[in-house]
């Protein structure tokens, strides 16, 4: 693992990487191995820290893209302004951002990262620096974002900022008796929060299968804080407080103990609640707030698991939902929510809706459960999530993303030599194998 | 590349025409992998497990003549299996003889001969596959040793010998490797009914080779470092392990 200062350290570094090639990595929060790269070259990009530019009079700020979103809203909430998306953590990257093009809660309104970067500067694997858009290079634009790191190294970009007025939240909640309910009422009203998202309990079966609580929201206006809170209503989210325990027994979260916490998760939240006001710490990235809380899982840890059906599919989103909850694995944290437009090659949102699970690793019966989960989303029409995926049969994934030649076209076109490469791209085959060349002469 | 759940894409088998390595290439092949290597002896020997892989799902299923007593050939054979898969996430050693203990005693010979294959050999191309999986970066190597590495009895004491010394060197590497992120697991079976045990009394706990392909593919999925087949036999050789000498001398093993 390298780290790199600067675009020139990384184009010295890719051309100075052996066979087995060269990735970027942000802050190595992924879930799978999209930023591994066993006996090749990693480069770090921690070293290109730098926002270059922010531009309030436009809302739009140029940084590099090591730079962590957790740093980039440490410095513009106090001025009122916050990414246009965000994920369920604050502890990535903007160059990680755009390589798995992710998506927050506002997917259904607003789109992904991807359709939020206005410009992107690209290291090619051929140690070329381009400057790339919607508009300029866009075949090269639409195969970078999303494009897991494989096209080359992202090195800056200029991004849009949304304006807010304060660091709260207006959140409505609802609890849903199952899934029919749960969409029913997402497909009716989610266009009127900015913000959407569904916890959703896989355990529950029967006439309870997929009940869910309804998290939706926007942004809060000054007007809507107490007096006390509108002398200071722009506070940056406080760093992580609580860590969790060193040591897990294996198996901790097992279907028992997950039922009896969804249980209790559900009958907490209200039937209905409107206008609460909450901090956006708390709604956009409650996790964050326990440092290490990946370590309950145990030491076998866990693998996530995101797939996205298209809409029209419902049948089978409830036929994953009912594998799911009558397995043995236990889901602890599921998440529904619904997506709205695609963009670029082989990025993974699509109009639909999508459902994220973590499992912990070691259950029984993981891997055919998955796989049979993968089988019905392909099927489907739909799709997993290649950031999170660490275990998807090779052969689906041209399936899942029919752009997939479309894209592999413009990554070889950038990449002739072979240079990038990941563990990602070697298990699924994203990248041309190259048996004979991975052999020392 | 090994995914999240242990499951392997290529794997090179040294020692192909082995019961136990082609029940564990079934399981495997059932999973993910979906190009092998076997190398082995004879190769007219490889034609039907090539056969039945390829049926079984495996897009490359290539054979290399491999003799585990020529030492010498080791780099060689390697070398060629590694280019063939590219990348190996597995190496599977599973070559063995039993010999014949009543033999051995007679004619030193064949004592050695025992020793040679199952230790000098396995750990030549042991060590040479080792290598290959370090400088590529990851990579796990099975071998096959047996219960029998773990306290010598009377009744087969030189493939005991053999089977410890190779054990030693496995437990030693998995040390050595495991910074590396390569895992090294060996598996200790009992009795397996193959093609070495024809013929012969059967021992308690006697096992199959689906059972001990079983437990690899766990031992893949957890990162084990030793295996035992069956599971109890770890606790009943762990008891042998620490029985005093004058008691074990009096049992018929």
């Amino acid at each position: 693992m390298h780290r790199a200062g600067s675009a020139d350290e990384v184009a010295q570094l890719l051309a100075a990487s052996g066979a087995r090639g060269a990735i970027a990595r942000g802050m190595g929060r992924a879930y799978g191995d999209a930023a591994q790269n066993a006996g090749g070259t990693v480069i770090d990009t921690g070293g290109l820290a730098a926002v270059r530019e922010v531009d309030l009079a436009r809302g739009r700020a140029t940084v590099e893209a090591g730079v962590s979103l957790d740093s980039l809203i440490a410095a513009l909430l106090p001025l009122g302004w916050f990414p246009d998306v965000v994920p369920g953590t604050r502890f990535v990257t903007v160059g990680g951002a755009i390589a798995s093009d992710i998506h927050g809660k506002n997917h259904h309104r607003d789109g992904a990262f991807g359709d939020h970067v206005l410009e992107l500067e690209l290291v090619t694997p051929g140690g070329e620096r381009i400057r790339c858009s919607p508009d300029r290079q866009a075949d090269v634009f639409a195969a970078t974002a999303g494009g897991m790191g494989l096209t080359g190294v992202v090195v800056a970009a200029t991004v849009r900022l949304s304006r807010i007025e304060t660091s709260w939240m207006r959140v409505d909640t609802e609890r849903t008796a199952d899934l029919d309910d749960a969409l029913a009422r997402m497909e009716a009203r989610d266009d009127q929060y900015r913000y959407s998202v569904a916890w959703i309990d896989c355990l529950a079966r029967g006439s309870q299968l997929g009940r869910s609580v309804l998290f939706r929201g926007d942004h809060a206006g000054l007007d809507e804080l107490p007096h006390q809170r509108r002398e200071a209503p722009l506070q940056a989210p406080p760093p992580p407080q609580l860590a969790a325990p060193s040591w897990v027994p294996d198996g901790l979260l097992r279907r028992s103990t997950v039922a009896a916490f969804n249980e209790l998760y559900f009958r907490r939240a209200p039937r209905l609640e409107r206008g609460r006001l909450e901090s956006l710490q708390r709604f956009f990235f409650p996790l964050d707030a326990v440092r290490g809380w990946n370590r309950m899982y145990g030491p076998r840890g866990f693998l996530q698991y995101q797939l996205v059906v298209p809409f029209g599919a419902e049948d089978t989103l409830r036929a994953a939902i009912e594998r799911l909850s009558g397995s043995r694995c236990a889901s602890f944290l599921a998440v529904l929510k619904r997506f709205g437009r695609e963009r670029g090659l082989i990025s993974f949102p699509m109009p639909g809706w999508t459902l994220a699970l973590d499992v912990p690793a070691g259950a029984p019966g993981l891997a055919a459960l998955l796989d049979g989960l993968d089988e019905l989303v392909a099927g489907a029409g739909g799709r997993v999530y290649l950031s999170k995926d660490s275990r998807l049969r090779p052969e689906l994934v041209a399936d899942m993303y029919p752009r997939l030649a479309e894209w592999r076209k413009i990554r070889e076109r950038l990449d002739p030599e072979g240079r990038m490469r990941s563990d990602l791209a070697r298990r699924l085959g994203l990248v041309a194998a190259r048996p004979t060349a991975d052999a020392p002469a | 590349m090994r995914d999240a759940l242990g499951s392997v894409q290529s794997v090179l088998v040294l020692g192909g025409a082995s019961d136990i390595a082609l029940a564990t290439m079934r399981a495997l092949v059932g999973q993910r992998t979906r190009r092998v290597v076997l190398a082995g002896r004879r190769l007219d020997e490889l034609g039907g497990a090539v056969e039945e892989l390829q049926r079984a799902g495996a897009e490359q299923v290539d054979t290399v003549a491999f003799d585990a007593d020529d030492v010498d050939s080791h780099e060689r054979v390697v070398t060629e299996s590694f280019e063939r898969l590219g990348d190996v996430d597995l190496v599977l050693v599973a070559f063995g003889v039993l010999g014949d203990q009543e033999r051995s005693l007679r004619d030193p010979a064949a004592a050695r001969a025992v020793l040679h294959t199952n230790l000098l050999g396995a750990a030549s191309v042991t060590l040479t596959a080792a290598r290959r999986l370090r400088e590529q970066g990851h990579g796990t190597l099975v071998v096959l040793s047996s219960v029998a590495a773990e306290r010598a009895r009377r009744s087969n004491f030189v493939y005991g010998a053999s089977k410890a010394g190779i054990d030693a060197l496995c437990q030693g590497l998995a040390d050595e490797l495991a910074p590396d992120g390569i895992q090294v697991m060996a598996v200790r079976p009992g009795m397996v009914r193959t093609k070495m045990t024809a013929g012969m009394d059967e021992a308690p706990f006697t096992t199959t080779p689906e059972a001990v392909a079983e437990a690899i593919v766990d031992g893949l999925r957890r990162g084990s470092h030793t295996v035992w087949v069956p599971p109890a036999l770890r606790w009943v050789f762990a008891a042998l392990r620490h029985l005093p000498r004058p008691v074990f001398r009096r049992l018929d093993l």
